[in-house]
């Protein structure tokens, strides 16, 4: 399987704010089974959201869902029971109990993330401790390291020299670009304004019709627990540009023709669904097209009762819409959990250079050779990508 | 938008364009009051309505004194009386009449507070011309007791009286009624607003009250419940004691107000005395189990409230159909919180009280309206085709016109249902709005074959109807202009039969001379 499973979430009708365009999905049932971990959705008996969610609870998802539990990455929450917040390294799945907790980095609270912008500006004092001891966001560029350190792994020869100071500063001095969602214009307020629905899973994000991200949760009270944090999401810079130099894109209204063969109600009615169809139709071949169509490498990282967790990179073919994210998946292969980042050109260039590397365990002449170059222009090509030093000790090392 | 142009030609084509301006100025007078609404910030909100003012005060002078006699909200009233005083230059002998008659119907309806602003905002302006200082004067000696006022809006009214140079010996007179006016008495509203602490007592009880409050605890609670909040802070009365001995000098609007902020309960009484809308927005504000646990009085209430605004009209408008969005938007803004939702709670209501068969449509498909609450998409077009399902003689549709699962299809179903299905209009359709948008001035449509009226409260409803004929484009602007001068003759013969004096304000300011 090389590809993302869709079935059983259909897109909604898009909605449009500015450059931004948001496509809601909907599941007709909750995965069941699954749920975010419940240290993340605050379920401690008190309730902390405000009347707006707390009324929003799907009543009629109430459903059994001890099951199994997930962490997704970089969530910052209190796992260690004595008020210590840590960001989890990577998505984990566990038991819903407590006993798998995720591999987390502590952060310092003097580097507590942009979720204080948002507390401070929020309605009452009074829920916005409550909010700092929910979910939190990474500061970006620990979150970004992170995130990308788990895909453009280092060789697979270990190094402990490497990775120390890799998980400690990422992969220093290099650094990927990407951007919160907070700078990236029009998106708050688009995510403001959207209307949830009330079987809404998921989300499609696309700036300047480029599609952005994807975003799949399990249940509907865990998308709207998150709607909110698209906002700290980090994505891409093309994203960012898109967005930025954009023009408000258009809506793909209803049409329905000139009524020529129109006589009833029911007419009028079929026509209406009809329209519904083709524009969903539309929407799957064409908008999410590049995410949708196949070419993913996926590495099965948990495997807990009947879920999977993957993590998938693209071919990086360089020039093609490329992604990379996370997934997990059920028993059917069925997308239960999806998170997506949007690579940039530079960016699937690099990765496109760093996996035949990989696959050649790092070795010059063999890399050089796969790629059809010399050698000395794979060093250029390596250095220019800010693995420079990486490459210098990598280098001495092959030679011993 | 265009301009009035010359000619006998041109002459009905800029009577079409007055009358189109005349119904977005309306709209938008109606909805819009400068603050921050769903999808657009108040920065946006306040420099769209300046435009519009601004717009039709120049090229339709009379038709924008005119919309002071419809139900246009507070805030656009005194932003037109304010304009209107400000450029009387631009205005001749005749208009002039008719404004003055106008204003000073319209500041006779406005609450005291704001008519006080409002001369505040002259004064500012430096607008002291003949006219504004006799519209003031007609107003202050009309007001029912100047000592309350001296107390409550004690900054206003001194302003008020510096601006117009009026004698306040001259006031005491008249206004000053409480108690018998012998010779000491006079001239004290002036020592007591200019020269505090001149007289050991005053004759007015409520002048005294607030001089003894300053140092008696017991004079506080003979004060207005605003002024008596200032004096108990400074007296350190604990919050329940004052509250509890305050409470009958309470307005009703304040009991109702502190009730909700301290977690009391409003009675069935002081329910009975709200407007219909006021009532929803209250019912909306309560918690949803509490909606449940009170439902018989709530219901009660709402429908007692409906068939009053309904008056003679209830069961009069036949088999009835209601779109109502209770869409995620409805929410409105921090300012103005569910007033949209709240608009639609009301007109379910009133409909109900008008109709003679009525079935509502939530847009969030919702079958219990007090349980009303903003969530979700707008499946508008979806919700119109339920509706039309019902034949019904009337549509209406309360939304704030997005239409966004999916866009566009309420504007395709109203579309081919007045081309292809009903061209006969059988079914007359309109679209309600309680939400300006800044960026089109206007309120938004959801399809140009049917007409779109702004609303803010639900109790106008009727009276909207009758403009959206106009909006609808079928009937010309004669009619329109009719309909005008008529809502104003209604309107200024209501004010005048009670003030029957015409004040000197009233009369163009050449007569005087």
């Amino acid at each position: 399987m090389n590809g993302i499973d869709t079935t059983g979430l259909t897109a909604g009708p898009a909605q449009v704010w500015g450059g931004i365009r948001l496509v809601p999905l909907l599941r007709d049932t909750p995965v069941a089974g699954l749920r975010l971990h419940r240290d993340l959705r605050g379920t401690d008996g008190t309730d902390e959201t405000d009347e707006l969610d707390k009324a929003e609870k799907t009543e009629e998802y109430e459903g059994p869902c001890g099951g199994v539990s997930y962490v997704p990455h970089a969530f910052v929450a209190d796992w260690s029971g004595d008020g210590g917040h840590g960001a989890a390294y990577g998505t984990r799945l566990g038991s819903g109990d407590g006993s798998a907790d995720p591999v987390r980095i502590p952060v310092s609270p003097h580097r507590r993330p942009a979720r204080r912008i948002r507390d401070s500006g929020r309605r009452g004092a009074g829920r916005s401790s409550r909010a700092t001891d929910r979910l939190r966001f990474l500061p970006l560029q620990l979150a970004l390291a992170g995130y990308l350190s788990l895909h453009f792994r280092g060789p697979s020869i270990a190094w402990d020299e490497w990775s120390r100071s890799a998980l400690q500063r990422g992969l220093s001095p290099r650094e990927e670009a990407a951007y919160a969602g907070t700078s990236v214009p029009g998106l708050g307020e688009a995510l403001r304004v959207f209307e949830i629905h009330p079987r809404q899973c998921g989300v499609l994000l696309y700036t300047a019709d480029a599609l952005a991200a994807a975003f799949v949760v399990p249940h509907p009270d865990d998308y709207r627990a998150l709607h909110g944090t698209l906002m700290e999401d980090l994505y891409g810079e093309l994203v960012y540009h898109y967005a930025y130099y954009a023009r408000p894109v258009p809506t793909f209204e209803a049409r329905l023709g000139d009524g020529r063969n129109m006589r009833t109600l029911a007419d009028l009615r079929a026509a209406a669904r009809r329209a519904e169809t083709v524009w969903r139709r539309d929407h799957d071949s064409v908008l999410a097209a590049g995410l949708l169509s196949g070419g993913y490498r996926f590495e099965r990282v948990y495997t807990m009762d009947r879920f999977t967790l993957q993590r998938f990179l693209p071919g990086f073919v360089p020039g093609r819409e490329q992604h990379i994210g996370e997934l997990i998946r059920d028993h059917k292969g069925r997308t239960a959990y999806l998170k997506t980042f949007r690579l940039s050109e530079a960016q699937v260039r690099r990765g496109h250079l760093l996996d035949a590397l990989q696959r050649e365990e790092w070795h010059p002449e063999r890399t050089a050779a796969a790629l059809g170059t010399s050698v000395e222009e794979l060093v250029r090509r390596i250095t220019s990508a800010g693995f420079g030093a990486l490459l210098k000790h990598g280098a001495t090392r092959s030679r011993t | 938008m265009g301009h009035s142009g010359g000619g006998p030609a041109a002459e009905n084509r800029s009577g079409l364009v007055a009358a189109e301006d005349l119904l977005l100025f309306v709209n938008a007078a109606i909805t819009a009051t400068g603050q921050r609404e769903f999808r657009s910030g108040a920065a946006e909100q306040q420099l769209s309505l300046a435009f519009l003012h601004e717009y039709v005060q120049v090229n339709h002078r009379s038709l924008y004194a005119a919309a002071l006699a419809l139900d246009i909200n507070d805030h656009n009233a005194a932003l037109i009386v304010e304009r209107l005083l400000r450029s009387a230059r631009e205005a001749t002998a005749e208009q002039k009449r008719t404004e003055g008659r106008l204003i000073a119907a319209r500041l006779a309806l406005l609450p005291p507070q704001r008519v006080y602003r409002l001369f505040r905002a002259l004064r500012t302006a430096g607008v002291n011309n003949r006219r504004t200082r006799a519209v003031q004067r007609d107003w202050l000696t009309a007001r029912p007791d100047l000592g309350l006022d001296a107390v409550k809006y004690r900054r206003g009214l001194k302003s008020a009286v510096r601006h117009v140079h009026l004698p306040v010996r001259a006031l005491d007179a008249g206004p000053l009624k409480a108690g018998p006016l012998d010779a000491d008495r006079t001239g004290e509203l002036g020592d007591f607003l200019f020269r505090p602490g001149v007289r050991a007592r005053y004759g007015h009880p409520l002048l005294d009250a607030h001089r003894r409050a300053h140092y008696e605890q017991q004079a506080v609670y003979e004060l207005p419940f605003t002024v008596a909040q200032g004096f108990a802070a400074r007296h350190r009365i604990p919050p329940e004691r004052f509250l509890e001995r305050i409470t009958p000098r309470m307005t009703r609007l304040e009991k109702l107000r502190t009730a909700e902020a301290t977690g009391g309960r409003t009675g069935e009484r002081e329910l009975s005395e709200l407007s219909l809308t006021r009532l929803a927005l209250y019912a909306l504000s309560l918690p949803r189990a509490e909606r449940a646990a009170r439902r018989t009085v709530l219901t009660a209430a709402l429908r007692s409230a409906a068939r009053r605004a309904a008056g003679p009209g209830a069961g009069a408008w036949g088999r009835v159909s209601a779109v109502l969005d209770d869409s995620y938007s409805s929410y409105g803004s921090g300012v103005k919180r569910r007033r949209p939702l709240a608009v639609a709670l009301a007109a379910h209501f009133l409909l109900e009280a008008l109709a003679t068969a009525y079935r509502p449509h939530w847009t969030s498909g919702l079958s219990d309206p007090l349980m009303a609450h903003p969530v979700g998409p707008t499946p508008l077009g979806t919700r119109i085709l339920d509706a039309l399902a019902d034949s019904p003689d009337r549509l209406v549709i309360v939304s704030d016109g997005w239409d966004n699962a999916p866009p566009g299809l309420a504007g395709e179903v109203l579309r081919l249902w007045r081309t292809a299905l009903d061209p006969g209009r059988a079914t007359a359709v309109v679209h309600v709005n309680p939400v300006y948008d800044a960026d089109g001035f206007d309120v938004r449509r959801l399809a140009p074959s049917v007409p779109t009226v702004g609303i803010r409260d639900a109790e106008d409803l009727p009276a909207l109807v009758e403009i959206a004929q106009f909006a609808e484009g079928r009937t010309g602007p004669a009619e329109l202009r009719a309909y005008l001068d008529r809502r104003s003759e209604r309107f200024l013969r209501r004010y005048e039969r009670r003030n029957p004096e015409p004040g000197e304000g009233r009369d163009g300011e050449g007569e005087r001379a």
